[in-house]
């Protein structure tokens, strides 16, 4: 029920931030037809933690303005490699062990990881990832567990 | 006031333009300069994320609270979100197609896949 | 208005770049990561556009622009894994 609540009022604002009417009849017509999305959504069995994350705790945001500093942080590193007259690349294939519970916490580990200049996740077995690192300062250990600690923070289960 | 503001707006969405910028040019040229494929993804990453996010940044400071900067900041959610997806896949697709990056210095790959037979 | 021309100008340099690569190749991956930053820097251009030419529409057009490079990225590669089976390019031999 949550669920379905919770994908009403995304749809809904979704719609208003496209179309930008609020005249009454447009707004209903807006309301029917996020209706029949969540009608189809329930018949394909959509609603699950998968398509409307919000068992997600709310400090996520907080991780994403966190994230956004360490992209900057290893965006200037990766920058300062490229302009080198002789790059210096030290390209790795390295295992990292993912400490979350859920398929979301992976993801949005995965992801945390591709998303920082530098690293990129390869290939994901069950708990390991594979991360190819450009340089060897990409490559370090202590970074990827303090993202992979907060990520696990903000994932319920 | 409202020159002022304009001015303050205008500064901070120029700075936010020139760091953006400085970004995607230094992404496109390691782009051409970068060796291999593996390392011209990160490059791509420099391009993607931080550029990209820095621009749509400069572009809702000059929309201010209006319904531009609210489709803005979708856009930005968005590449934040699919960008990584695209840039793992790409990664993936060479990974399994057997590519491997030149000059490799450490390779953890057996310790991840096992004794897995490619597909 | 001249800053946002400015942007524009200094973006499209980086397409020009990108397309340098895209043409280069040598690998089909380095030909699909080139059409995605293409794509994304496209986006950006589509919503500078929009304010130097004072039309919000553009908005939309490049929200939709988003959508379909994300789609056509992954479908490319899709294609390519399926076709080809993981098998080694001949220009990827090293």
């Amino acid at each position: 029920m949550a669920k379905a609540i919770g994908l009403l009022v995304a749809l809904f604002a979704l719609w208003l931030t496209l179309s930008g009417f609020f005249k009454p009849f447009l707004l209903m017509l807006g309301v029917l037809s996020c209706l029949l999305t969540l009608y189809l959504a329930y018949r394909m069995k959509l609603l699950d933690d998968e398509a409307v994350p919000i068992q997600l705790r709310p400090a996520l945001l907080l991780y994403w303005g966190w994230l956004g500093g360490e992209i900057f942080k290893s965006a200037v590193a990766v920058s300062k490699v490229i302009l080198m007259r002789e790059m210096a690349l030290h390209q790795q294939l390295i295992a990292v062990p993912a400490p979350q519970k859920t398929d979301m916490g992976h993801v949005i580990f995965a992801n945390s990881i591709t998303l920082t200049p530098g690293t990129v996740t390869v290939e994901t077995r069950p708990g390991v990832f594979l991360v190819h690192a450009l340089t060897e300062s990409a490559a370090d250990a202590e970074g990827f567990a303090e993202m992979g600690r907060r990520v696990a923070e903000i994932e319920a289960w | 006031m409202d020159i002022t503001l304009d001015l303050i707006r205008d500064i901070a969405s120029g700075i936010s333009f020139a760091v953006g910028l400085a970004f995607l040019l230094i992404g496109a040229l390691g782009m051409i300069r970068l060796p291999d494929v593996w390392a011209r993804i990160h490059a791509a990453g420099v391009i993607d994320t931080i550029g990209a996010e820095l621009i749509v940044f400069g572009m809702i400071l000059q929309a201010g609270f209006t319904q531009a900067s609210l489709k803005l900041l979708l856009i930005g959610l968005f590449l934040f979100v699919t960008s990584p997806t695209a840039t793992h896949a790409v990664a993936n697709a060479a990974f399994t197609a057997g590519l491997r990056p030149l000059n490799l210095r450490k390779n953890q790959s057996a310790n991840v896949l096992g004794g897995e037979t490619k597909p | 208005m001249t800053m946002l021309l400015a942007t524009a100008a200094a973006l499209f340099a980086a397409m020009m770049m990108v397309l340098i690569r895209l043409f280069a190749g040598p690998t089909v991956y380095d030909r699909v990561l080139a059409v995605n930053t293409f794509g994304t820097l496209t986006v950006l251009l589509l919503g500078l556009l929009g304010f130097i030419t004072e039309r919000p529409d553009f908005l939309d057009i490049a929200i939709l622009y988003a959508l379909i490079n994300f789609v056509a990225t992954i479908a490319i590669l899709k294609f390519f894994r399926y076709r080809a089976l993981g098998r080694r390019s001949p220009l990827a031999e090293e």
